[in-house]
């Protein structure tokens, strides 16, 4: 710097030790740990996407006026059982969580199997709610948003239901300890939000139709 | 040194007891023992225990890069992948400058035989495609991959794993789009490949496919890389970093994320609609079956205008530390220049109709969108005014990265200008897709963001690669670079009052435009001649540029700390932060915490706010993995252009290799 009186630093600076941070624990759970911000920063996306998916439903049935477009709404039934199911899955998804963060093995690998079979029966009912849609995606643009919002909200689905299957079968490894239960924490923060996301595509795509 | 801090300030610098620097609390629940709170292994070195040169080499045995290709393959070193990035996208940028210096060489007269049309076409949408999304994007997070680690005082990007795939895929997707160009199916309906052209039925074949792809592997790496400097802002800060102490740039690179969070998911859901539409057969832009076409230009724009400022936002990023470092003294108006980020930051999403002015909206919500247009130039001009005054009180420098960001505010204000008129509806449906708006954004954005970049170049080129860049040369790039953009814009701002259009591939004489065209096209050259003296610059300076050592300019925040060009650890221990220039405050001794490993890749967490210490978590090891992963997307992606089962198919080995990510090596970073 030439009008600079201080000579720019050529060799590193000296290290003054202030602080110790050796007893820091190694992981912690929940919004303590990195990995939780990390699955927000991608529930705040994914939300978008699907806040902005529900725009455009809402759009087409303004463009309309008659909606829905030349077919009767969906099946009703499977849907709200489908629902119902998510909705229980709540509880046992909570105490996964709860018990991760005690680090309690035993029970956290009842409930992750409990979890598991929840998950994927859930995905066997929406191959049946899929079926039920009375609408293919290429009749008209009513039947191609019903079909985007059931997928998109599927591929999240299939995702946690894989995810939480690989973080069952890891718990009953050696691996199954230490940080991984901050995992399954975050497994089941995720899970929440495909329920939460669930819960007015449900209302939009089942009851508004027949409002 | 000439800026001054206050007497007072000796004492805020003072560092705080551990107490407030550390939280304390350990990691299992109230009554519930967790292996985390297990005391560090008695084995284990920690950099407590070992000094100087020798804690110097074992750190950089632990964080380093393994030789050969696997090595270079697997490395999560988030300078590594940054300088990866960089070089990218600047890649981009000259492929996208070169699509525009052939432009211009078949406007320069008229009728020119020089390009047909359809190539004319491939060439505008390839331009804006490149430089939106391949060069625009993530140029802004390339250098938050590069920096933020250093400037927040820590040795490695949040999710550095997944660092490395957002480049490979951004890599690949930008090669498939220029691959697919030169087999002549570039994209040829403009960047933002407006229905019903780009539908099936005015555009059948596969143009239109790849540049629907191109959307979604640039959003994938944009969106995983805007995540991690979320989290790397909020969790990874040296101890003793609050708020208020964060570098402006990384405050910039923060909204920007943000921003990019909000906005991408809207073009992926428009891009993932119409390629549905083209590929399966739904309706959602066809209205014979129910759909429409002003649906798909809502959903681009509530992305494309954020996109301006996801453009815009890291350069003032630049501009802050440019400006600060070279004014010799602490931002004017710390605290206004966050807020307004933030402000331009909400704002942005409140403006995308106005790129919808002629499609014949309501009247209402074209009087709102104007306002809000107008809106927006408050928080704008306020950053300005921050600056100037900064510089103003400072003692200026005049560097030649101090004379880019000056060049900046010349342009970007006269872009702003007409941006003002173009904000009124009236202008706005006179001029609408005329060369006249082609001028604005162009002084909007190589004003509001390459003249700010490459004046960032000039400033952390020594920290990139340990060696100045020329003066003398960078003061030539400077004034052949501002010359040439002026004497190519401007004329466009009359060509287009006088009704020129955009995207056509010629005129005719009798128009009366070929003067102005002329010295376009002239200008043209010039800018582009300023960027070969910049690569030469850049590779001559590579090799024998005068060695730069660690803080050559004298600069107050952290990366400046770290040898130029950093080691992999970044920092021999992590510095303790009292102050907003923390090399200003301490010249002589750095405060740092001591404590983390030595033999294992360790990093600090600390408290989102105010920036205490509170977990010492593991950093992952490199990992072929990422790029593994990359190339099962990949073929995915491109495979689903031609059959949707692709997804299916393709889908199985995407989960392989995340598998194999995510599943524990058995080493001990993984098992701690």
């Amino acid at each position: 710097m030439t009008s600079s009186s201080h000579q720019p630093l050529s060799s590193p600076l000296q290290h003054n030790v202030v602080l110790n941070v050796r007893q820091l624990p190694s992981y912690g759970h929940g919004s303590r740990s990195s990995q939780w911000w990390g699955i927000m920063g991608f529930c705040a996306a994914e939300g978008t996407g699907f806040v902005l998916a529900f725009g455009a439903y809402f759009y087409l049935v303004f463009i309309n006026g008659v909606w829905p477009l030349s077919s009767k709404p969906p099946d009703i039934y499977t849907s709200t059982f489908h629902t119902a199911l998510m909705l229980v899955s709540l509880w046992p998804n909570y105490l996964t969580r709860k018990y991760s963060e005690r680090e309690d093995l035993r029970k956290v690998r009842r409930y992750l199997v409990i979890m598991s079979v929840l998950g994927t029966a859930l995905l066997a009912l929406r191959a049946f709610e899929i079926a039920l849609l009375h609408t293919k995606w290429d009749h008209n643009a009513y039947g191609s948003i019903v079909w985007l919002l059931l997928g998109f909200h599927t591929l999240h689905l299939v995702t946690d239901v894989v995810d939480t299957i690989i973080l069952t079968v890891l718990m009953f490894t050696r691996h199954g300890h230490g940080r991984r239960f901050n995992n399954i924490g975050q497994n089941s923060d995720y899970w929440t939000f495909v329920v939460a996301a669930w819960i007015p595509l449900y209302v939009i795509v089942y009851l508004f139709p027949r409002w | 040194m000439t800026h001054t801090l206050a007497p007072h300030d000796a004492a805020l610098d003072a560092v705080p007891k551990p107490t407030r620097l550390l939280t304390g609390q350990p990691a299992g629940k109230p009554g519930f023992r967790s292996e985390a709170d297990a005391p560090p292994n008695p084995r284990e070195l920690r950099d407590d225990q070992v000094d100087g040169p020798e804690l110097t080499a074992r750190l950089v045995r632990t964080w380093g890069t393994r030789r050969g290709i696997i090595g270079a393959l697997s490395t999560v070193d988030h300078k590594i992948i940054g300088k990866r990035y960089i070089i990218t996208a600047f890649i981009f940028l000259f492929l996208g400058g070169l699509a525009a210096v052939v432009m211009r060489m078949q406007l320069a007269r008229p009728e020119s035989g020089l390009i047909g049309p359809d190539l004319y076409n491939q060439l505008f949408t390839m331009h804006g495609t490149t430089m939106m999304f391949l060069f625009g994007v993530p140029i802004g997070e390339a250098f938050a991959v590069f920096l933020l680690p250093l400037m927040l005082g820590t040795r490695n990007i949040a999710f550095a794993r997944l660092n490395a795939y957002s480049y490979y895929v951004y890599l690949f997707g930008g090669a498939m789009i220029w691959v697919a160009f030169m087999l002549n199916i570039g994209p040829d309906v403009g960047w933002f490949a407006y229905v019903p052209l780009s539908g099936p039925e005015f555009s059948p074949g596969k143009r239109v496919d790849f540049w629907a792809q191109m959307i979604t592997f640039t959003e994938v790496a944009g969106i995983a890389v805007a995540v991690q400097v979320v989290v790397t802002f909020f969790k990874m800060r040296a101890p003793g970093m609050t708020l208020d102490r964060v570098p402006l740039f990384v405050w910039a690179e923060l909204v920007n994320a943000f921003i990019i969070i909000f906005a991408l998911p809207a073009v992926v859901t428009a891009s993932v609609m119409l390629i549905m539409d083209r590929l399966v057969g739904t309706h959602f832009f066809n209205p014979a079956e129910g759909g429409d076409a002003l649906l798909y230009q809502h959903l681009f724009w509530f992305f494309g205008h954020p996109e301006v400022y996801i453009i815009f936002i890291p350069a003032t990023g630049w501009v802050s530390a440019i400006v600060v470092t070279f004014s010799r003294r602490q931002a004017f108006g710390y605290i206004p220049l966050v807020l307004s980020m933030i402000a331009t930051g909400f704002l942005s999403f409140g403006l995308w109709v106005h790129h919808m002015f002629t499609t014949g909206l309501p009247q209402l919500g074209a009087s709102f969108f104007t306002a809000s247009s107008m809106l927006i130039a408050i928080p704008n001009g306020i950053q300005i005014f921050c600056w100037i005054a900064t510089l103003w009180d400072g003692r200026p420098v005049f560097r030649t990265p101090l004379l880019f960001v000056m060049g900046f505010f010349f342009i970007f204000v006269a872009g702003g200008l007409s941006g003002i008129m173009l904000a009124s509806v009236p202008i706005d449906a006179q001029v609408h897709d005329t060369m006249f708006v082609v001028a604005h954004f162009h002084y909007v954005l190589i004003g509001g963001n390459v003249f700010p970049l490459l004046g960032a170049v000039y400033y952390w080129f020594p920290k990139f690669t340990g060696r100045m860049m020329s003066e003398r040369l960078g003061k030539w790039h400077f004034w052949l670079a501002f010359i040439g953009f002026n004497i190519t814009f401007f004329p466009m701002h009359i060509s287009g009052l006088m009704g020129m259009p955009r995207r056509v591939y010629t005129y005719l004489p009798e128009m009366g435009w070929g003067n102005l065209n002329l010295i376009s096209t002239l200008g043209g050259v010039m800018l582009f001649g300023s960027f070969v003296l910049f690569l030469v610059n850049v590779l001559v300076s590579a090799r024998r540029g005068a060695v730069a050592g660690p803080n050559p300019w004298d600069a107050g925040t952290l990366e400046w700390a770290a040898s130029s060009p950093p080691l992999p650890q970044n920092f021999d221990r992590i510095p303790v932060v009292t102050n907003r220039e923390p090399l200003w405050a301490h010249r002589n001794t750095l405060p740092v915490a001591a404590g983390l490993s030595v033999e294992n890749r360790e990093v600090i967490i600390s408290t989102a706010t105010s920036g205490r210490a509170d977990l010492k978590e593991s950093s992952p090891e490199p990992s072929i993995w990422p790029f593994l992963a990359a190339i099962a997307t990949t073929i995915t992606f491109i495979g689903s252009i031609f059959t949707p089962w692709a997804i299916v198919w393709g889908g199985l080995p995407t989960m392989i290799t995340l598998v194999g990510w995510f599943w524990p090596k058995g080493n001990k970073e993984d098992e701690a």
